[in-house]
């Protein structure tokens, strides 16, 4: 088989793998932060590619390459190298695939098995078909082309940035660094409601903890500590602060984010108004003093 | 006789002066305008170069804000006021009516009172700059005098007219333009000024330019405190000699009889009075006067065609005579502007007697008036008992209020960051943001959830002083005096910077909306929402209603010991703020309400004004602020209710005071004017500084342009009668001395303006050094009292409050705190521990349900019905373990909370009251209550299991956690899915022909994945889930023997023996390690078994093993395995394939199930099976 030509990054993603282990920090972290950096990147491109192959004559042409592919041999790893290619114009040389809005959607396949779908089966077409493909994309066993199957099974495993497994991980990260910062709250006795106790009192939005007692870091007050295992990029820090940290200090005052993997120096500029980063748990925290009597 | 006729009637000594004075009554009102426009105009040769002053007539609150360009109109006023002057002094010879008459006929410019015709100090836009040449503009304005208005030629020639129409006293100096203009509805133009049509226009004009450029106009412009630097520059003070003044007696009669009008309250405005006597004392030069003009006739008193001031001498003498009479007043004003009274070298000279007591007040006075720091925003804190999913109608309204709270704040961020930018612009920057928010408020209950976060964040943002954006008083004055006068020059700039902005615009200046309050008028202005006013004004009467009839602990004047002296503290602290958060709270509710009636247009007249009368009229007030303030007077809670009135009816627009309703508020509001004498301090009456307040605050409101300027005179005759019937007890809140310096000065900053006059005469005379610093302590922001339970009625209640009548306050208010606080907890425990016991059955309790009506388990809304039903009537429970609850609790959070001191039997009556308060409160609840809670809570976790049935009902079965040893150094969750993952990819490939994962490898990664599945520390349900799935792919993987092995290059493939071992680590894993589901049924979907067909030579034994084992592990059932494989032959497969896989099928059918021999069968039908596959 061909090898891609961009196999030399594809090793290196290979290498350094979109998980780490939070406790072990060091030689790894430079290049863990580099993995997060370079996967935001990426998703970034992504997104500003999303509209252009999703024209009705784009993912026609798309659907007829991957049947003349599939024709000749349903082995190959048709589908894996046409999402490669649409992928490769402007990005790094990178066998990813799938584009992906928001984890849910991805042209490549996600369009092919919706036109499979109302070609070969135009009669299961409905409402909930876009559900019904989420859920085949989820798990390719349920595509009952079986060569279909593969296909987009070959592309899951070979995704690296996006796609169910990778959310996965993704989501094992953060649920890990939340752990481990459960772990050091505990450890140093400060009270917390988590999200699940928060949720469950009905509150609208939740940080990963409140603290029942609030603490000063570094002379200020925090409310509220928010987990965050990636790096902290201006981009997604301003997503976060609109749809998350600030809601938060509306509701609960100020508080902490913690950028596991690093954050961009210039963006804790909101220290005064009550958002406050670090990169680590911090060091320095005082707690309410109860005089002994 | 003079004296007498100003106090009020029945007074006199004899029954025959009353009846002369009497008949004399209808007069006053005439006089008193006239002395005070009198004294006015006399004093203008020496003011001008005055520091913001105040307009000459007090009573004549024409205009002012509202017209700095406004016309000399002297002419016509001066005409109107000769008669009624004539009248106001007939018969009473009093020495200054020549004076006035001759002014009244002189040309402007013939007099020698003309020509210091004063510069009508009120009107400040012809009062230049402080840094302009007195002189010249003593000559350019002789005829600018008084504005007359159409009110005075309706009435009847005989009455003084000119002293209602000359500019109010409020006046601001020229120099602070965007003062005037603060409001965004053009308060103040005067009823009627028809003939100021065009200037009008013109300050409109200008108006919106200057509100285009600063939004703010709670911000004076910054070079309001030019006057002092540039006056201290050149003007040097001229002596005051008290040998020197001219009729010395007449000077002391005229003080006499002013001060009597002062203290008989016929003056609008105290503070304005004192400014203006301050104003003489501090007076620096006299206006050059010709000597002929002058020629003072030494001891001649009727020589009233002089001048009452004839020399600096005059004016501070006089100032001194009206000091001594007000000296009461004086030593209640706050420390500082004590200090600069009784080091002022002139009353020194002037009255040593004063300065003594003076210096002694200071001495002795603890009225440290302290600047507040204002406060950062702080958000209004998320409360689920309010703002949960439970309090909204739907989802929907829900998260449309969750993403409208964020934009809220997100706006009042940007405000903050911005508003003090030049050319920022709210409108502009915030409006269509604001609005499109609102657009979204759909639905009427979320509106009430909005209001109610705006009201609490106003609250929050607003009520403390700092918040107002008010610094008290000119606090860095202290530091100038401090540093001395040389380093003047530059913290002068400072000072403009920092305290002029803040500092109240005069003293009486127009409302305006400082600091933060000007976020909260500009977001209702651009907000412009119907909708949102309404609920706004409903949710503003309603807090203003529940903290007006506050039951606020009185004080027992008497009270034994030195605890009372804490409880004190919090008291007045508590009114404070309670008295705070009214005026607040009523100045927004008069903004929104009398919104739609105000305009930039001036009031109209005539037939029109009768015709929006009459609309007007039968409007109903937006609250029923007569009947509060009715009720205030009678429970003597005046203290309370009127100032935040006077914030409400300052906001009004002109025609408000013209309406029948309001009018009798306004008679009202005079009545109690007038009874507020401060001398009288008997048994039972209003405490001093109350008192202050409330003729503080009142006099202010006078002066509000949109009072008619002749309401305050007009009422006059009527006064007498004022009488209110007090029915509440005779401890009211007035009685109380909850008010301070520190409340007066918050509530009123303008009387902070003596003191800055003060301190600018201090700066301005000499190199002065010295003085104290003043502590800055910030103030803390305390919670308002919680509202009293409402106690039932009964015996037993009436027992309780006859038991607290003699107790200290602070034992009411702690067990009424305790049974508040125990009722509520009560509440909450019963929720935590009956209702969510039956949440657990409910939960069980549908768990049969779904086993026994299989996974659908039937119509949620049904299912919730049945459990109802059964689960309800648990809740009579809750009323006994309530009961059983607040005996159990109360008790002791009494005795914690009482001295130890306290009897024994006191003790236990608080307790046993505690109790039955709690129990009461609690059980209210409860049986009202407890049935929709259980309701509500199952239908929660009904929701919540079904939810959880659905796609994860791996998260509803037991977890088991790490065991106890365990470090948690377990491979990470992440890393084994990444790992995994990679594995799986080299085998699906594409792949480089040397890639390839060692058996080792393989075998190390399945033990990893053991490690992780046993310690579940970081493990989380979806990564478990990916897990599982992952293993069974690499189950269906190594049975069809499609992973890449490393080795030699013959050797690419996994002997049977090792693929055999990872298969059982696999199995063993399932069985053991797995918490979750694993999806094992994927071994046998199409694909992974299609992935058989791509293997030449075709091995089917793993597949058949791996199957037997599953079942021999009990991890799938026979059929289950027999369903799946029935399916494949659905598939379409190549016809071999098929053939084969049939084959498989009979095979696992019929093999029989033992235990042992199992494999070696396996291996036994191998050689067949490989034959036939050869042979294929």
């Amino acid at each position: 088989m061909d090898l891609p030509a961009d196999l030399p990054l594809y090793s290196l993603t290979g290498m350094g793998k979109v998980g780490r282990r939070p406790k072990q920090v060091s030689c790894s972290q430079s290049q863990a932060t580099l993995l997060s950096i370079f996967s935001q990147e990426y998703q970034k491109h992504i997104k500003r590619t999303h509209a252009k192959h999703h024209t009705l004559e784009a993912i026609e042409s798309y659907y007829q390459r991957y049947l003349n592919g599939v024709v000749k041999n349903g082995a190959a790893p048709v589908l894996l190298e046409l999402a490669n290619e649409v992928h490769m114009e402007k990005v790094l040389p990178f066998p990813l695939l799938a584009f992906m809005d928001n984890i849910k959607e991805c042209v490549c396949y996600y369009d092919l098995v919706t036109e499979w779908q109302i070609r070969v089966q135009p009669e299961k077409v409905t409402k909930s078909s876009k559900s019904v493909i989420n859920s085949m994309l989820r798990d390719p066993s349920q595509i009952p082309d079986g060569v279909l199957a593969n296909q987009v099974y070959q592309c899951i495993v070979n995704d690296c940035c996006y796609g169910p497994l990778v959310d996965c991980i993704k989501h094992a990260i953060g649920h890990e660094h939340e752990v481990l910062l459960r772990d050091l709250l505990l450890e140093k006795n400060l009270s917390f409601l988590d999200e699940d106790q928060l949720r469950a009192k009905g509150y609208d939005k939740t940080p990963d903890f409140i603290l029942q007692v609030p603490v000063a870091v570094e002379g200020h007050i925090i409310h509220w500590i928010e987990s965050k295992a990636s790096f902290g990029d201006e981009c997604s820090h301003h997503a976060y602060l609109h749809d998350q940290f600030w809601s938060y200090w509306n509701r609960f005052g100020p508080g902490l984010v913690i950028y596991w993997y690093g954050f961009i120096q210039e963006l804790d500029c909101n220290r005064e108004r009550g958002i406050l980063l670090k990169a680590c748990f911090p060091t320095d925290i005082v707690t309410l003093c109860h005089s002994v009597a | 006789m003079v004296n007498q006729w100003m106090m009020r009637a029945g007074k006199p000594d004899n029954p025959g002066e009353a009846a002369t004075l009497n008949s004399l009554q209808p007069l006053r009102k005439e006089f008193v305008p006239f002395l005070l426009n009198f004294l006015r105009e006399q004093s203008s040769r020496v003011l001008p170069q005055g520091p913001p002053t105040p307009a000459k007539a007090p009573g004549a609150s024409a205009a002012l804000p509202g017209r700095p360009g406004g016309p000399p109109r002297g002419g016509r006023g001066r005409g109107g006021r000769g008669p009624g002057l004539e009248e106001a002094i007939s018969g009473e010879s009093l020495p200054w009516a020549g004076g006035r008459r001759l002014r009244g006929s002189s040309s402007p410019d013939s007099s020698s009172l003309a020509r210091s015709d004063p510069p009508n100090l009120s009107n400040l836009e012809e009062f230049p700059p402080v840094g302009s040449v007195p002189t010249g503009r003593a000559g350019t304005k002789p005829s600018r005098r008084i504005n007359p208005t159409p009110v005075s030629e309706e009435r009847s020639l005989s009455k003084p007219k000119t002293c209602f129409t000359s500019p109010p006293i409020s006046c601001v100096p020229s120099s602070q333009p965007s003062v005037l203009d603060t409001s965004p509805w053009g308060l103040g133009l005067p009823p009627g000024c028809r003939s100021l049509q065009e200037e009008r226009e013109m300050l409109r004009k200008e108006r919106s330019k200057q509100l285009q450029r600063s939004p703010t106009p709670a911000c004076p412009t910054p070079d309001s405190g030019s006057p002092l630097p540039s006056r201290t520059g050149r003007l040097t003070a001229e002596p005051a000699d008290p040998a020197r003044v001219s009729f010395r007696q007449r000077l002391e009669l005229v003080a006499h009889v002013y001060s009597s009008c002062i203290a008989e309250n016929l003056v609008p405005n105290l503070f304005l009075e004192l400014f203006f006597v301050l104003q003489l004392l501090t007076a620096r030069q006299m206006v050059a006067v010709k000597d002929s003009d002058v020629e003072p006739n030494q001891g001649v008193l009727d020589s009233l065609e002089s001048p009452l001031f004839q020399s600096i001498h005059d004016c501070v003498f006089f100032a001194v005579q009206v000091l001594e009479h007000q000296f009461q007043v004086l030593s209640y004003l706050d420390k500082g502007t004590l200090k600069l009274l009784a080091e002022n070298e002139r009353l020194l000279c002037f009255s040593p007697a004063l300065q003594g007591r003076l210096r002694a007040a200071y001495e002795g006075s603890i009225a440290k008036v302290s600047l507040a720091m204002p406060p950062s925003a702080q958000a209004v804190s998320f409360q689920p008992e309010t703002d949960n999913r439970a309090n909204f109608s739907s989802d929907r309204a829900f998260h449309t209020f969750k993403k409208q709270r964020d934009v809220f704040y997100e706006v009042l961020r940007e405000w903050e960051d911005r508003h003090e930018e030049p050319g920022w612009d709210f409108e502009k920057g915030l409006g269509s943001k604001i609005r499109t928010m609102m657009g979204q408020l759909s639905v009427a209950c979320s509106h009430s959830h909005f209001v109610r976060l705006f009201q609490k964040q106003l609250l929050q943002m607003c009520q403390s002083p700092g918040g107002t954006g008010g610094m008290v008083l000119g606090e860095a004055l202290d530091v100038l005096s401090m540093l001395g006068a040389d380093k003047l020059g530059r913290l002068r700039r400072l000072q403009e910077r920092l305290v002029a902005p803040q500092s109240s615009g005069g003293p009486c200046p127009p409302p305006t909306f400082p600091g933060c309050q000007g976020f909260f008028r500009d977001f209702i202005l651009s907000a412009s929402s119907f909708q949102f006013n309404q609920h706004l004004m409903d949710s503003l009467s309603l807090k203003i209603r529940e903290l007006n009839g506050l039951a606020l602990p009185q004080h027992e004047a008497s009270d034994e010991d030195g605890e009372s002296d804490v409880d004190w503290q919090g008291e007045r602290k508590q009114f404070a703020v309670v008295l705070l958060s009214l005026r607040l709270l009523a100045k927004f509710l008069g903004f929104v309400a009398f919104l739609p009636y105000r305009g930039p247009e001036p009031p109209p007249t005539g037939e029109l004004q009768d015709s929006i009368l009459a609309l007007r009229s039968q409007v109903p007030p937006v609250l029923d602020v007569r009947t509060l303030l009715l009720q205030g007077l009678q429970a003597r809670r005046a203290v309370l209710t009127v100032p935040w009135l006077v914030e409400f009816l300052s906001l009004a627009d002109h025609i408000v005071p013209l309406l029948d309703y309001y009018r009798s508020i306004f008679t009202l509001l005079l009545h109690l004017h007038r009874s507020l004498v401060l001398s009288q301090e008997s048994e039972g009456e209003m405490c001093f500084l109350n008192k202050l307040l409330l003729l503080a605050v009142l006099g202010w409101l006078f002066q509000i342009p949109t009072v008619p300027e002749d309401l305050f005179f007009q009422e006059d005759g009527q006064l007498d009668a004022f009488e209110v019937d007090i029915v509440a007890s005779e401890h009211g809140l007035d009685s109380v001395p909850v008010v301070d310096q520190q409340l007066l000065y918050t509530c009123c900053p303008y009387i902070g303006e003596l003191r800055k006059l003060l301190a600018s005469w201090v700066s301005g005379s000499s190199g002065r050094s010295g003085g104290f610093v003043r502590k800055i302590t910030p103030t803390t922001t305390t919670s308002l009292g919680s509202q009293l339970p409402q106690t039932s009625q009964g015996l037993q209640a009436q027992l309780a409050q006859a038991f607290f009548h003699n107790q200290p306050p602070s034992l009411r208010r702690t067990v009424e705190f305790v049974a508040e606080r125990i009722g509520s907890n009560c509440v909450k425990h019963i929720k935590a521990t009956l209702v969510a016991d039956l949440v657990r059955q409910a939960e069980s309790l549908l768990q049969e349900q779904l086993v026994m009506q299989g996974q659908e388990g039937g119509d949620p809304a049904q299912l919730l019905e049945i459990l109802c039903s059964q689960l309800c009537p648990h809740g009579a429970q809750a009323l006994a373990q309530g009961r059983e609850f607040c005996h159990r609790k109360s008790p002791g959070a009494v005795r914690a909370l009482l001295p130890e001191e306290t009897p024994a039997a006191v003790l236990s009556s608080a307790e046993n009251i505690a109790v039955g308060l709690a129990t009461e409160k609690a059980c209210a609840w409860l049986s009202a209550n407890i049935t929709a809670l259980i309701r509500r809570e199952v239908k929660a976790a009904v929701s919540r299991t079904l939810r959880a049935q659905g796609p994860e009902p791996a998260a509803r079965g037991e977890r088991r956690g790490c065991s106890r040893a365990c470090e948690h150094h377990a491979p990470l969750p992440s890393h084994l899915i990444s790992e995994i993952k990679d594995v799986l990819s080299l085998a699906v490939g594409p792949r480089d022909p040397e890639e390839g994962v060692s058996p080792e490898r393989l075998e190390q990664l399945l033990g990893q994945l053991g490690q992780t599945l046993r310690c579940r520390q970081f493990l989380c349900p979806p990564a478990e889930q990916h897990l599982a799935k992952c293993s069974v792919e690499l189950a269906s993987l190594l049975v069809a023997d499609q992973i890449p092995i490393l080795g030699p290059p013959a050797q690419h493939r996994l002997e049977r023996g090792q693929a055999r071992r990872l298969l059982h680590m696999l199995l063993s894993l399932w069985k053991d390690d797995f918490q979750g589901p694993v999806p094992l049924q994927l071994l046998l979907s199409p694909r992974n078994v299609g992935l058989l067909a791509d293997t030449r030579p075709r091995e089917w034994d793993l597949l058949l093993f791996l199957l037997r084992e599953l079942v021999e592990k009990g991890l799938m059932r026979q059929i289950e395995i027999e369903a799946c494989l029935g399916s494949l032959h659905k598939a379409q497969w190549p016809g071999d394939f098929s053939e084969e896989l049939a084959t498989l099928f009979n095979l696992f059918l019929a093999e029989p199930h033992l235990p042992e021999p199992q494999l070696r069968a396996c291996e036994l039908v191998q050689p067949t099976r490989g034959t036939v596959l050869a042979q294929s």
